[in-house]
């Protein structure tokens, strides 16, 4: 594996950067891995990743019907931040902020991690109640969180609309300064690029068809486009396809599969410098570092496969943007896209071990599993590789939704993780 | 957009006059006490979700505000029938030629 490095770059601009070289091989199924994860997203990656660096598990496969990073990893609108109100959370996700942190370091790829601050407005009194509720929470955690007045949010992002009369008023906010966004894209390739130095095997357009078990129940490997793969353990980190892939090692789960959509306007001069998320009128917004405005929105109401989703949603996240953003009014958008998201019915992860022996799955981060990559996949790969829960994803079993332990986000927020 | 044809209006309406209501024939069970968590958890919360045909619940809420289902494909989101709630699962296998 190449070593970026300051004396590198230097070196191949003096020499026609003729130094580049493939960051990972196109691998080819061998007949059997140790553990083959089903799905090359940043949390299947970088569970890989982790095996190999922190396991010394390296017979590894990581295998998925399109190109790596291609599904929710490449589609999301890249927000960071970890101001969970239940404790099961907090810790879940300010470990993967901790990782963050030092992730650009730790893969020796630029990640592009900016800790520009996530806003997230009330704009009535139940939203103020509650996001107070959320920061008193969050520092009793120690989670980064404050509350903003209406004026010290303009200060913090001057394009938003404070005035008493706008159509949704700004009665403070609360502000993550540690939060942020970073690069999708970059996130998918450095763990791939990682997994792959250390001898994980990286296999792209290879669907995998169905979970094979043995006459004790375990499992033995998965059925693919490209034949059998025979495997001591099977990991599915497959979002919004999980619940197809697990049926097929007779595994039901409490998931729906729903589209969420977003977009991006046309590239200009830096204008936004922070993320601002407003839950009641379902809209996040921030500015890319190419300059476009990304924006995203909250899911589609049904059930769908279709990558698409539907205008009527677009056409509400617009609407409100431009009435909290006037500046934004003339903004043209150039591209939109969905991705289908994996929603449990309380709105948080499912990671760990299933009722099949050797089965492991990391699933049900719905709209919000982008923040958690580097945290979600280190806890996962723990968890393949001891056989045990790791403490802090301990609490997302799939025996939640038996017992009741629910971990319910979806009453602390409602919408837009 | 969506467009649903509602069978009490009797026409095709657009996605905006309707909200979505859930997997549809899940029927709340007869004796609530005798269940076992297990059942509970398979009642509440495990859904088919499937990549391929879905019977589902909608309401004609901005319209006659009944609740109907539907059978939709949700790969290509198209929708093969719609019929008032109270009324059998169709059979599948007839709606699709076989295809299902």
């Amino acid at each position: 594996m190449t070593h970026f490095s300051f004396a590198q770059v230097i070196k191949g601009a003096l020499t026609g950067q003729k130094h580049w070289t493939p960051q990972w091989p196109d691998a080819q199924p061998k007949a059997g891995y140790d553990v083959v994860i089903v799905g090359a997203g940043g949390h299947g990656l970088g569970a890989a990743y982790y095996l190999a660096k922190e396991h010394g598990i390296t017979n590894v496969a990581v295998i998925d019907k399109g190109w790596l990073g291609g599904g929710n990893t490449g589609r999301n609108t890249t927000i960071i931040r970890s101001n969970y109100l239940y404790d099961e959370s907090a810790r879940l996700y300010d470990h993967a902020l901790d990782l963050w942190e030092n992730l650009s370091t730790e893969l020796n790829y630029n990640v592009m991690f900016s800790k520009r601050g996530v806003l997230m407005l009330a704009h009535n009194v139940h939203d103020v109640q509650s996001f107070q509720r959320h920061v008193h929470s969050n520092r009793l955690n120690g989670v980064d969180n404050q509350w903003l007045s209406a004026k010290e949010a303009k200060l913090f992002c001057p394009p938003l609309d404070i005035s008493p009369s706008a159509r949704y008023p700004v009665l403070g906010a609360a502000l993550q300064r540690r939060a942020g966004t970073a690069r999708h894209d970059a996130v998918a390739w450095g763990y791939a690029r990682g997994a792959a130095a250390r001898g994980v095997d990286i296999i792209q357009n290879c669907p995998v068809t169905a979970i094979r078990r043995g006459p004790d129940g375990r499992v033995t490997g998965v059925e693919t486009a490209k034949g059998f793969i025979a495997a001591k353990k099977v990991a599915v980190s497959a979002a919004g396809h999980t619940s197809v892939v697990m049926q097929t090692a007779g595994v039901k789960l409490p998931l729906e599969s729903y589209p969420l959509q977003a977009l991006v306007s046309e590239p200009v001069k830096p204008v936004f410098p922070c993320v601002v998320m407003s839950n009641s009128v379902h809209a996040y917004i921030s500015q890319s570092d190419k300059g476009e405005l990304v924006i995203g929105s909250g899911t589609d109401q049904y059930v769908s496969y279709s990558q698409r989703g539907g205008l009527p949603l677009i056409e509400h996240t617009l609407a409100a943007i431009c009435e909290i953003f006037p500046v934004f009014r003339r903004m043209r958008m150039m591209r939109k896209w969905g991705g289908i998201v994996d929603v449990t019915p309380d709105r948080s992860a499912i990671v760990g071990k299933t009722p099949v022996p050797g089965l492991y799955v990391n699933c049900g981060w719905g709209t919000g599993g982008f923040k958690a990559t580097p945290g979600a996949a280190h806890t996962f790969a723990w968890t393949i590789a001891k056989d045990e829960p790791h403490p802090i994803n301990a609490p997302f079993t799939l025996e939640r939704f038996t017992t009741g332990r629910l971990i319910d986000e979806a009453a602390a927020a409602a919408v837009a993780h | 957009m969506l467009l649903i044809h509602c069978p009490y209006c009797d026409e095709p309406l657009p996605e905006l006059e309707f909200a979505y209501a859930g997997e549809a024939h899940i029927a709340r069970p007869a004796d609530p006490s005798a269940l076992s968590d297990e059942e509970w958890r398979d009642f509440l919360f495990i859904r088919s979700n499937p990549r391929g045909h879905h019977f589902e619940r909608w309401r004609h809420i901005n319209g006659c505000a009944r609740f109907f289902n539907a059978v939709r494909e949700t790969v290509s989101d198209k929708f093969l029938l719609t019929y008032a709630a109270g009324e059998p699962r169709p059979d599948l296998a007839k709606l699709t030629g076989g295809n299902a």
